[in-house]
């Protein structure tokens, strides 16, 4: 009976706490450019300094966890998050929040643009993007080698770089079978602390 | 069957883009536009540029709207789901045996040497972004467009949204 009584208590609190996941990840979501990676200090925002629902210490265990492990980073940090204030649950409100609303505008936008194909007014819209995407790609590429070169050097990160170019462009090989291999060898091979890596 | 393919399109690039979101995308180019032919490249560009323009993740983003435009709703949720799921899974069913590994020079190095290969993936993408450009409005109007959004983006910082709506409406006024 006391047991039933506190899951009564328990009822509001729990929606209560739901919906600040809810509303701290839709903002997320909502306020995030630039893709997830961008917005993580808007997470930290909510989750550490707005409801506390940890320091920033957990935090940043988290987003080095994160970030240790492939796939999108928005959704893991939400996903984590919510399981660990909001059980299951809280898992599925803060990825919902985090994704659902931006994905809802996108095929709206899209289809818009779509109805219109054929107007010359929206291939002008569909032949200017192409070269603004094209600068935001050849930037990441560049962000991608740099922090590459940070870990591995400049010698092994241009084998790594070569060989993929080689394989990929020239011998048709899925990048997947690549990203595999080079997996392995990075678990395969002992660290070499004192050693200089000159591979 | 459909489902099936929109599962692995996603979860292939969810599983082996180490980098974020991202890193994902020329891995899903990969799938949709090379393998399974679901998208040209100007539809693919057209897809990340409304994304890039648009708050949010970029990689559910992707997912949601060509898993929508291949088989509805179900579609959708299937994309999503391949994109998030496994490694998310992985991170709260391991989180306790990588915390230990989370600073490990291992990890580190898994992570550094996936980054070129990714490097070479996008490398890939932009220049074939650019050429098509080249095929389509001529190499004036690319190298101008790119140009200039190089430097509001890079330079003076501008938010890619507006950049990419002034894009948007320089398409429509000049180039249509």
């Amino acid at each position: 009976m006391k047991k039933e009584l506190l899951d009564e208590q328990d009822k509001p609190t729990q929606l209560r706490l739901q919906t600040q996941l809810f509303l701290a990840f839709f903002r997320v979501g909502i306020l995030g450019y630039g893709g997830g990676p961008a917005s993580i200090p808007l997470i930290q925002k909510e989750v550490v300094e707005k409801y506390k629902w940890m320091d920033d210490e957990e935090f940043s265990d988290i987003l080095a966890l994160g970030n240790a492990l492939p796939g999108p980073i928005a959704t893991k940090m939400a996903g984590y998050i919510g399981w660990r204030v909001g059980g299951l649950i809280g898992l599925l409100v803060a990825i919902f929040a985090t994704i659902i609303p931006t994905i809802v505008l996108m095929i709206i936008f899209l289809n818009v643009l779509n109805a219109y194909k054929d107007k010359p007014w929206v291939q002008g819209i569909s032949a200017a993007v192409v070269p603004v995407v094209g600068v935001m790609l050849g930037v990441i590429t560049l962000e991608f080698i740099k922090s590459s070169k940070i870990t591995l050097g400049w010698a092994q990160m241009l084998i790594v770089l070569i060989g993929s170019l080689i394989a990929i462009e020239f011998l048709g090989i899925h990048p997947a079978i690549i990203i595999v291999i080079l997996l392995c060898y990075a678990l395969l091979t002992p660290n070499k602390k004192k050693k200089k890596c000159d591979l | 069957m459909i489902y099936w393919q929109i599962f692995l399109a996603f979860f292939i690039p969810g599983i082996l883009g180490y980098g974020g979101g991202p890193a994902t995308i020329p891995l899903v180019e990969n799938e949709v536009v090379n393998r399974y032919e679901w998208l040209t490249v100007n539809e693919f560009s057209e897809v990340l540029a409304l994304g890039n323009a648009l708050p949010g993740p970029i990689a559910t983003k992707m997912a949601g709207y060509i898993g929508y435009e291949q088989a509805g709703i179900l579609g959708a949720s299937v994309g999503v789901f391949a994109t998030v799921a496994p490694s998310l899974i992985l991170m709260i069913a391991l989180l306790s045996l990588l915390m230990k590994f989370k600073d490990s020079p291992k990890v580190k190095k898994m992570t550094g040497l996936v980054k070129p290969t990714i490097a070479v993936l996008l490398g890939s993408m932009t220049f074939g972004f650019i050429a098509n450009s080249f095929d389509g409005i001529g190499i004036t109007q690319t190298v101008i467009i790119a140009a200039v959004s190089y430097i509001l983006l890079e330079k003076r910082k501008i938010h890619p949204a507006y950049v990419i709506g002034g894009a948007i409406i320089y398409g429509a006024l000049v180039l249509g």
